[in-house]
């Protein structure tokens, strides 16, 4: 156990991986960086953010493998190599690019295991930075896991910590299904303790941060330390909170989610992606659906303005979900009883 | 040019089933049977065949929506096949896939696509497969002259060509990408784009199975040494419309029937295995009553086949979830 | 002023703990406490324990709130004897506070005695090394089946002012290595042996808990003249059977969900079970390697809910202080395994208490163990 980064618990998921399994490979630009430039230096990135840093060393042209910038192509390799018996993680560097290859991963590796009646497997990891907090503006900045949510086939991963990115990625490298591994750019010099051995977290179990009694707060990705930050001080004014991080949200734990907001009866829901058809609404949906009866008011979802991700500062900090909009909606969902009565 | 007597018999047996299997599936369609899409590779035989006469089992091809030849050619059964695209739970891929999804992983054969320009990056990563894994193999991609304009096609060129991967990137120009013209959508030449990735070029006669024969087992041989991805050009000929139903109106009259009159395949490797003393016309006619027989078969297990279970919807969406 | 202000601060329960949350509050504002009462149920990172007052008085404040969690020393609460208004109580809290910030609690974090890594052979061992005795054998303390070091953190705690106290993870078990040869108490008891001579420990006091239990009295049997003592905890290897459920539970159940049930068998107050430890046992199961060093052990140990070896032999044999605590309603080891021993061991059955003997009734375990290494 020792103290890691985002970044180094991703990295030595990676390491780890490809150490127990030749099988394991890495693609995608500049994962490695350097090749064919003039100062000789073939490790030069390691990834745009250093993720990768050192893999290239340790592992080889073979195990590692720089791309061009050719999104569509090397994805379609990743899924193809996936189908015929190696185990690729591909990196689209920031998420938003997966418009250049949607097809790849939408009509191909999604669909070849129900589309051939049941004969593929494709092990195959796609990773991609996400969400906004950077400037990085409306290309660089989306949280698109909805959209891979949406498709069947895809498996969405979300980690909200070091930890569990380490547990999370190392579970997806070894799953026989594709899946989308996001990782939230703004994050990766968070650090906690991570064991230094490999483990696994399995997908489809929500991680309870906080437990509480009075408003169920579910949660994605950073937006679970938010929530944290957000619990940690209403309980302070007497409002206990539950904190869910469902850390997948294909497949999404819906049974804990449910549990809770039987519990609670309250429900507040926290996503950094674009309002309409986003996971709020879907878990939204499940909880009016299954636990009508259980809510004691109004289901209230914390996200983003329907806009693209806006590049001023300070028009991003309004863009944001943070701990105060957090706070302002249990808050409300607290007071909603007292004003019916009023 | 020395071909072995088995392979010219397996080879024109291919190309006869697939023959045949094409102008059934034309009828059956008809009779409002067969849900879907299906999309006929009658006219271009020689290509799958004489691409896939140099492949083995471990070779992995990646297909298109136009893919029953290429399934064939490979090894895939017809039973299977006819199933699959009537819908049946005995169908190769359960039912779930239908004409444009048959695929045979056990086989190498990756499967048809119903996206043009799906196939060549899917062999990207089968030819980097067989770089790392060793195991001799090379990749096929089998794409239209439609999915020459695809980016995600010329991405795979260049990424073939980046990484020195065993791929050859066979295009089967046809004419047509559905109902317009490669002559209006293909701008400067398949060759000059080749050359434009620095990738070998080779070109060859898609209704004479002998110069498919000779061109591909060179492309093949040049990928599996490790020299690196090859174009291969083959000048095909479509005989029915894009999709069954098309009235092929984009066409003049009387194209095709000039294209079976001339550029059958099939008479003209009859005619050249007489002329050469290669094969007996016998030989060749068990060939087709065999065949006749076989689709027969097919068509008769296909149409009797269960239909999936409903349970089925459910299945197969992933290993576990 | 003509009373006294006591505050109540948030609790040090194991050496490594830095922090607590309220689980929930046990005496309400007014409430007239004596010292020794019970007054808040705090939760930390291993299990949640019943936190008794520290000093006689009125509850005037709940200054942390239920859910709360803060660090060690924080003001959780205030006490008053006599007159004392509320106005003296508030500036109270707002010195006590804006203090706690000042100095921080930085030291007291820094002053926990965290685990270090000992190389044993080619064998990692977490070792935890507390606490500086006078002149007599350390305390080692052995845990069991599926637990840590941490399962002693009262234990250690508590004693660490008398005595030094070496607690570690058993091969298989916490940040130990996962080699765990064959897995039996023999194989755990030579190495266990290995790891004295490494600390350089000559003569230890034993501790053993289950399975640990078990560990101890193979050591005893291999190397008799380096145990002072012997204080054998539900211990495994004196009855016959094993709550089966438990041990093929304990190995089988991957999600929180279902390792709860299976942890609650081990205690008799079920709520001691918090979430974090639950967590915390689900965290270690998922590293590679723990579940097939789980498997070896258990194997080595239980087939069919019987226990493979007997050693009460050991007891006969062995010439010092023997004493064995045993919880009354334990479910996986049952109380009857302290019948029928030899007289000179002291038996101690304590009432309504679960297999954990050591966290549920922490003082009177840490008493115990005193008297046995003191005499």
């Amino acid at each position: 156990m020792s103290r890691k980064s985002f970044r180094q618990a991703i990295n030595e998921a990676l390491r780890q991986e490809m150490l127990r399994d030749p099988r394991v490979i890495l693609m995608g630009e500049d994962v490695a960086g350097g090749q064919g430039g003039s100062s000789g230096v073939s490790d030069a990135w390691g990834g745009v953010l250093g993720v990768t840093k050192g893999l290239y060393t340790e592992f080889g042209p073979d195990r590692v493998l720089d791309t061009p910038i050719s999104e569509a192509s090397y994805v379609g390799a990743a899924a193809g190599a996936a189908a015929t018996g190696l185990r690729p993680v591909a990196e689209v560097m920031f998420i938003d690019f997966v418009g250049c290859c949607l097809d790849q991963i939408m009509n191909q590796a999604a669909k070849f295991r129900y589309m051939f009646g049941g004969k593929a497997r494709t092990p195959l990891v796609i990773r991609g930075m996400y969400g906004a907090g950077f400037s990085a503006a409306a290309q660089h900045s989306q949280a698109l896991y909805p959209l891979f949510t949406h498709i069947p086939g895809l498996k969405v991963v979300i980690p909200s910590s070091p930890y569990e990115a380490k547990g999370l990625l190392i579970e997806a490298i070894r799953d026989d299904d594709p899946v989308i591994f996001l990782e939230n750019k703004v994050m990766y010099d968070d650090e906690e303790d991570v064991p230094d051995e490999p483990y696994t977290i399995p997908f489809g179990e929500a991680n309870l941060t906080r437990e509480g009694e009075d408003v169920t707060i579910v949660a994605f990705g950073r937006m679970v330390n938010f929530a944290n930050q957000a619990a940690d001080k209403l309980a302070k004014e007497g409002i206990s909170c539950t904190v869910v991080d469902p850390r997948t949200t294909s497949p999404l734990d819906s049974d804990t989610i449910l549990d809770c907001v039987a519990d609670t009866g309250r429900l507040v829901i926290v996503d950094e992606s674009s309002p309409r058809c986003n996971m709020a609404t879907d878990v939204a949906a499940l909880v009016a659906e299954e636990a009508f009866d259980a809510l004691k008011a109004p289901i209230r979802r914390v996200t983003p303005p329907h806009t693209p991700v806006p590049f001023a500062s300070i028009l991003e900090d309004l863009y944001m979900p943070n701990p105060a909009k957090i706070e302002a909606a249990v808050r409300s969902v607290m007071g909603y009883k007292a004003k019916q009565e009023a | 040019m020395q071909i072995a007597r088995e392979v010219l018999l397996r080879s024109y047996r291919a190309m006869r089933t697939i023959r045949d299997f094409e102008e059934r599936l034309h009828v059956e369609f008809a009779t409002g049977e067969i849900p879907g899409f299906v999309h006929l590779y009658c006219g271009e035989e020689a290509s799958g065949v004489g691409v896939c006469a140099h492949l083995t089992d471990t070779d992995t091809i990646a297909s298109t929506h136009r893919g029953h030849g290429h399934c064939i050619a490979k090894g895939v059964g017809v039973d299977g096949m006819m199933a699959e695209i009537y819908g049946k739970k005995t169908g190769l891929c359960r039912g779930k896939g239908g004409s444009m999804h048959i695929a045979d992983l056990s086989l190498g054969m990756l499967g048809a696509n119903g996206i043009v320009g799906g196939g060549p990056p899917l062999i990207c990563g089968a030819a980097l497969s067989h770089k790392l894994l060793k195991d001799n193999g090379v990749a096929v991609a089998f794409y239209g002259d439609g999915a020459s304009n695809e980016g995600s096609t010329l991405e795979s060129l260049n990424l073939a060509t980046v990484w020195n991967l065993p791929a050859v990137f066979v295009l089967e120009d046809n004419g047509y990408g559905e109902a317009t013209a490669s002559s209006y959508a293909c701008a400067g030449s398949q060759k000059a784009r080749a050359a434009g990735f620095g990738m070998p070029y080779l070109e060859c006669d898609g209704s004479d199975f002998f110069s498919v024969y000779e061109t591909a087992g060179e492309a093949i041989a040049h990928a599996r040494s490790g020299k690196g991805p090859i174009m291969v050009h083959v000048h095909l000929a479509r005989w029915y419309g894009h999709f069954e139903g098309d009235a092929m109106t984009y066409r003049a009259n009387g194209e095709v029937a000039k294209l079976r009159a001339e550029k059958d395949c099939l008479v003209r490797f009859r005619k050249q295995v007489e002329e050469f003393s290669l094969l007996e016309a016998a030989d060749l006619d068990a060939i087709d009553g065999s065949v006749r027989a076989e689709i027969e078969a097919a068509v008769i297990g296909a149409k009797a086949a269960p239909v999936p279970e409903p349970a089925e919807l459910l299945e197969d969406v992933y290993v576990n979830y | 002023m003509a009373g006294t202000i006591i505050p109540v601060t948030m609790p040090k329960f194991g050496l490594a703990m830095t922090e607590g949350k309220i689980a929930g509050w046990l005496a309400h504002p007014g409430d007239d406490i004596s010292a020794g009462a019970e007054l808040a149920e705090i939760e930390t990172t291993k299990i949640t324990n019943v936190y008794e007052s520290p000093a006689s008085g009125i509850l005037r404040r709940q200054v942390a709130s239920e859910g709360e969690t803060l660090p060690v020393g924080a003001l959780i609460g205030v006490l008053a004897e006599g007159e004392v208004t509320d106005d003296e109580i508030d500036s109270f809290v707002t010195t006590f506070q804006s203090e706690m910030a000042t100095t921080g609690n930085d030291d007291k974090a820094d002053g926990a005695v965290m685990p270090e890594i000992v190389t044993v052979g080619s064998r990692r061992i977490r070792v935890q090394d507390a606490g500086k005795g006078a002149d007599g054998a350390p305390l080692l303390l052995i845990h069991g089946f599926g637990g840590d070091l941490t399962n002693w953190m009262m234990t250690q705690g508590g004693l660490a002012g008398q005595v030094r106290v070496i607690s570690f993870d058993l091969p298989g078990h916490g940040e130990s290595t996962k080699d765990v040869g064959d897995g039996s108490p023999a194989t755990l008891a030579a190495i266990t042996n290995d790891l004295l001579d490494t600390l350089g420990l000559a003569r230890v006091h034993v501790a053993g808990h289950s399975l640990g239990g078990a560990v101890a009295l193979e050591l005893a049997k291999i190397a008799p003249s380096r145990v002072a003592s012997l204080t054998l905890v539900a211990p495994a290897g004196l009855g016959d059977t094993i709550n089966e459920a438990f041990i093929d539970g304990f190995i089988n159940a991957d999600r929180r969900k279902t390792l709860e049930p299976v942890l609650q068998m081990l205690v008799h107050d079920k709520a001691l079970i918090s979430r974090q430890m639950v967590d915390g046992i689900i965290r270690f199961k998922r590293l590679d390697g723990a579940m097939a060093a789980l498997n070896a052990i258990a194997r080595a140990s239980f087939e069919n809910g019987r226990q493979k070896e007997n050693l009460r032999g050991v007891l006969e044999r062995f010439d010092g202080r023997v004493s064995v605590i045993w919880g009354a309603e334990d479910e996986i080891l049952p109380v009857s395994g302290a019948e029928g021993l030899p007289a000179k061991v002291a038996v101690h059955v304590l009432p309504d208490t679960g297999h954990m003997p050591q966290l549920e009734r922490s003082a009177e375990v840490n008493d115990l163990l005193t008297a046995t290494i003191s005499a």
